[in-house]
Parts: C-alpha cells; sequence; structure tokens
C-alpha cells in the first residue's frame, strides 16, 4: 500500500470546554475540570498536533461567549487549523467564530433539525469550513443512531444516511463520534468508522474511545479513518506534565486532584496516556505517513517568528 | 526593509474565511488591510488574492465588482502578489472545474482536478484535506531566492483543495507535492507573483516562515 501520495493521518486532540475549563466525562459520573484549556491547547502546539477541536459542552446553557473568547485566545498563537463547535444554530454564529479564530466549525444538532442549514452554510464558507459532528449510539448490527445533545437527545436518524446526506449538502469532513466508545479507553469503533469512511468522499475523523496508542493504528488500518482524534488520553498525559511543572495552582484543579484521586488512579489503570510526538512517532514506524515532529518541539520552541 | 511595517491589502470578494490570514499578517508585524476597493488594489504596496470555493463562481466575482483591472494593474507595476489556495488557480490561463472557466491569466497553465481514487484500493480521497510535504521540482533554481528561502524540503504545509495547477512552463514551478498518484504544482512564482495552494496562515511555523519572506523579503 505504501505507495504515491497517499493521503497524511492528522492526530487532533479534541477540547470540550466548560467556561474556561477542559472537561472529561468519566464514565458517565458526569464532567470533571481538567485544567485551563489554553494550557492544554498550547503544550498540543508545540508537541504537534495537526490540528485541534474545541467543543463547548454546555453552549446552549452559558451562550457561546466562552467559546469565542477560548477560540480568540488560542488563534493568537496556534497557528494550525481550529475547529470550533457546539450550541451553533445561525450563519450568524459561525461568522462570529470564525472571526473569533476559528478555521473551520463543528455543528450537529441544527445540521439534524435543519439539513439544509449544511447547504446554506457551505455556500457561504465554503465546503471546507463545514465540520458535521455525527454522535453515533449503535443499535443493532451495523445500526447506529445519531444523537444529539452530546447523546442525550434521540433523533432516530440512521447515522448512515444521515452521513450521505450531510455530505451531499456539503459537509467539508466529518466528525465521527461513538458514543458507546467515547471515555471508555477501549479503542475505536471500528465497524462504525469503516462503514462511514468507505462510504463517503471526504474526510472522516474518528473519535471516542481511544485509551492506547495502538488504537489509533487499529482505526487507521482498519477503520480507515482518515484523522483521528482523541480526548482523555492526551489530556491525562499532558495534566500530569503540568502538574510536574507546577503550572498547576488553579482551583479547578487542585479540587479535582484532590477530591477525584480515585478517579484519576481510576483513569490511569484504564488509559496508557500519551504525548502526540510519541503517538506520530509511533505511527510512522507502523508504516503510517504523518507530519513528522521529531525536530518540531525544539524548532517551534526555539522560532520566534 | 527591516523596520518598516509594511501594508498588504488582502482581497476581499466574497470568497471564505479571511480572519485567520488577516490576524497572522498583524502577528507577523505588518499591517493587513481586507479591501474590495478597486483604488485601494491598484495602489497596494503589496497584495494577497485569498480564497476557498469554485473557480467559476471565484471569477464571476472578481469580474463582477470591478477587480480583474486593479489586480492586473498592481502586478504590472511589479508589486508582490500572493495568491493562496483558489487565489492561486485563479493566476493560471483557465480551469476545467465545472466546465471550462477563463482565469486571470497572468501565469500560463490549467486547474485541473486529482485523478478519482480507484474503488477499493483507494489511499486517498478527495479533496486533499491535511499535511503535506513541500519538494524540490527536479529543475529548480529559484527556491533560494524566493518566500521559500527559509523552508527545508520535505517540511509540512497544510493544504485543503481537489484542483491543481498545472503550469505550462515548469521553471514557474517553485515547490511541488505527492498526493493522489500526482505530483502536483504547490508553489508557483512568475516574477513579482507567487501562488500557494496550501494555506500558510494555518501551517505552523513553516507557514508563519513563507509569510514573512513574502511581506519582508521580496
Amino acid at each position: 500500500m505504501q505507495g504515491y501520495g497517499e493521503e497524511m493521518i492528522r492526530i487532533i486532540p479534541r477540547l470540550d470546554i466548560k467556561g474556561p475549563n477542559l472537561v472529561k466525562g468519566v464514565h458517565l459520573e458526569g464532567l470533571r475540570v481538567l485544567g485551563k484549556a489554553e494550557d492544554f491547547a498550547s503544550k498540543y502546539y508545540t508537541d504537534g498536533a495537526d490540528e485541534l477541536i474545541y467543543i463547548d459542552v454546555v453552549a446552549s446553557l452559558y451562550g457561546r461567549e466562552n467559546l469565542l473568547e477560548i477560540v480568540r485566545r488560542a488563534a493568537q498563537n496556534i497557528f494550525i487549523p481550529l475547529t470550533a463547535g457546539g450550541g451553533i444554530r445561525t450563519i450568524e454564529d459561525i461568522r462570529e467564530l470564525l472571526r473569533a479564530g476559528a478555521d473551520k466549525v463543528a455543528i450537529n444538532t441544527a445540521a439534524i433539525r435543519n439539513p439544509i442549514f449544511i447547504s446554506e452554510a457551505a455556500k457561504v464558507f465554503g465546503s471546507q469550513c463545514i465540520v458535521i459532528s455525527i454522535e453515533a449510539k449503535f443499535r443493532s448490527e451495523g445500526k447506529y443512531e445519531a444523537l444529539t445533545d452530546n447523546g442525550r437527545e434521540k433523533t432516530e436518524k440512521d447515522v448512515f444516511d444521515w452521513a450521505q446526506q450531510a455530505v451531499s449538502l456539503g459537509a467539508g469532513e466529518l466528525l465521527i463520534t461513538s458514543i458507546d466508545k467515547e471515555g471508555t479507553g477501549r479503542g475505536y469503533d471500528l465497524g462504525l468508522i469503516k462503514m462511514i469512511s468507505e462510504s463517503v468522499p471526504v474526510p472522516v475523523i474518528a473519535c471516542g474511545g481511544a485509551g492506547k496508542t495502538e488504537h489509533f493504528l487499529e482505526v487507521i488500518e482498519t477503520g480507515h479513518a482518515d484523522a483521528v482524534s482523541a480526548a482523555s488520553i492526551f489530556h491525562y498525559h499532558c495534566l500530569e506534565r503540568l502538574r510536574s511543572a507546577e503550572k498547576f495552582t488553579e482551583e479547578g484543579n487542585v479540587e479535582f486532584i484532590s477530591q477525584n484521586r480515585e478517579s484519576l488512579d481510576f483513569m490511569k489503570k484504564r488509559l496508557e496516556p500519551v504525548d502526540i510526538l510519541t503517538a506520530k512517532k509511533y505511527l510512522s514506524d507502523s508504516g503510517i505517513d504523518c507530519r513528522a515532529v521529531e525536530a518540531f518541539r525544539e524548532v517551534i520552541k526555539a522560532e520566534k517568528i | 526593509m527591516k523596520g518598516t511595517r509594511p501594508v498588504t491589502v488582502i482581497i476581499d470578494y466574497g470568497m471564505g474565511n479571511l480572519f485567520s490570514l488577516e490576524r497572522v499578517i498583524r502577528y507577523l508585524g505588518g499591517i493587513a488591510v481586507v479591501s474590495s476597493d478597486s483604488e485601494a488594489i491598484a495602489s497596494a504596496e503589496r497584495v494577497i488574492l485569498p480564497g476557498v470555493g469554485a473557480f467559476g463562481d471565484g471569477m464571476d466575482k472578481i469580474r463582477k465588482m470591478g477587480l480583474i483591472a486593479p489586480i492586473l494593474k498592481v502586478i504590472d507595476a511589479g508589486k508582490p502578489f500572493l495568491g493562496i489556495c483558489l487565489g492561486m488557480q485563479l493566476l493560471m490561463t483557465e480551469s476545467e472545474e465545472f466546465g471550462r472557466h477563463r482565469g486571470l491569466d497572468i501565469i500560463s497553465g490549467s486547474v485541473r482536478r486529482f485523478l478519482e481514487p480507484e474503488n477499493g484500493c483507494s489511499n486517498y480521497k478527495i479533496p486533499h484535506v491535511g499535511w503535506n510535504r513541500l519538494l524540490r521540482p527536479v529543475e529548480s533554481s529559484q527556491w533560494q531566492s524566493s518566500i521559500l528561502s527559509t523552508t527545508v524540503e520535505g517540511e509540512f504545509v497544510y493544504f485543503v483543495h481537489s484542483y491543481t495547477v498545472v503550469s505550462q512552463r515548469p521553471e514557474h514551478i517553485l515547490a511541488e507535492t505527492e498526493y493522489g498518484q500526482r505530483r502536483f504544482c504547490s508553489v508557483i512564482r512568475s516574477k513579482n507573483v507567487f501562488g500557494c495552494q496550501f494555506h500558510p496562515e494555518v501551517s505552523a511555523n513553516v507557514g508563519l516562515r513563507i509569510l514573512k519572506e513574502f511581506l519582508y523579503a521580496v
């Protein structure tokens, strides 16, 4: 397979945002605060992340101002594509996020309620800007239902059909999150990703379930994902580094670490946290072409452009 | 030219998001003016023609907004001019995207779609989305003295496109990239006119260096 002009796999940390904080669901126990989103984001940038995805998980409750502020700050010193989502309903919402510094937007609920919104948005901003986020819940062999609102609301839409429709309306990429695998660390839903990736012409970003480096390889080789997104596996590695650098005195984290020692240990048992550089080295050694970052970390630190 | 703050006009013709580009130019110490005013474009010190979307739509908008003449004028005046993505493609003679369309015809050549991946054994998709390498063409002597003078061969930049530029003159090709069974032109140059198929504004430090060269060195 190694040949002429294959596509290059992208590794995309996903940052779920609540207020100024990076949060992560631990099983279904709700959201835990991990730290300030910007601390994680800048580490990921210098580690060689290919893009970043920000999702405001409570956008409807707090409005979009939090997300806008986080994107605005990130865009000041992070020069890779930034995708932002959570609560986007109108063309004006998209414009605001782009103005704040996003390069793409991720849309779920509004697109399901009104699929024509996809073509309207693609017409104004271009397809490359429109990422349709699909939350897939396993129903029966080969059948998945698309959910909205972080897996809380049913839609009765079949994920496979919805993916085709979204692409035909102008979606530039699909972000496919397995609700069943999300937060488990047990690996991506390979069948789900393969089914969609092989049936659409646009790139598919696999999300949900990465617990160790081998999971990336699986979803690329077996699931034919074009890009891999992950949260905990990177966040917990980053958290350790930020803590050892004693950067962490924010109340959210102290609270998290003191009160949730158990769940942190629990997470560590299930996860084999890794940094992006190491993950890329592993993929590259396994014959997967990705943007080399061997020297990148040193270069980008030293280079003040 | 170090020390001066260059004014760069970013042409706004309604094709895509210009905010990231504007922000990066400011980050690099330049002054960015987003404009669709003929006068401002014709008399600019430096011009960037950005853009995403379909070739035909892009040319239609440029034509309807009366921007062909000011673009040709500022290029004739020898001012540094950079087309990015669709902006690069529009510099060419013509495109085969959804029928034939004439371009600005500033650089001789055409715009063609990637070869469709074969069913079953496809190891690439169209559009080409993601990072890829800048490679030195076999016959190239221009790399060093261009916007690539601080770029090392093999460095990565970020692409989003389904069509590629096919230059009629090999000497215009500054850099190439491999994708979809094709080695295509990723940076083009004819005198003061440059084109990048990738998006330097989201290409991390490599992209920043390329834009910096465009702003200060050429």
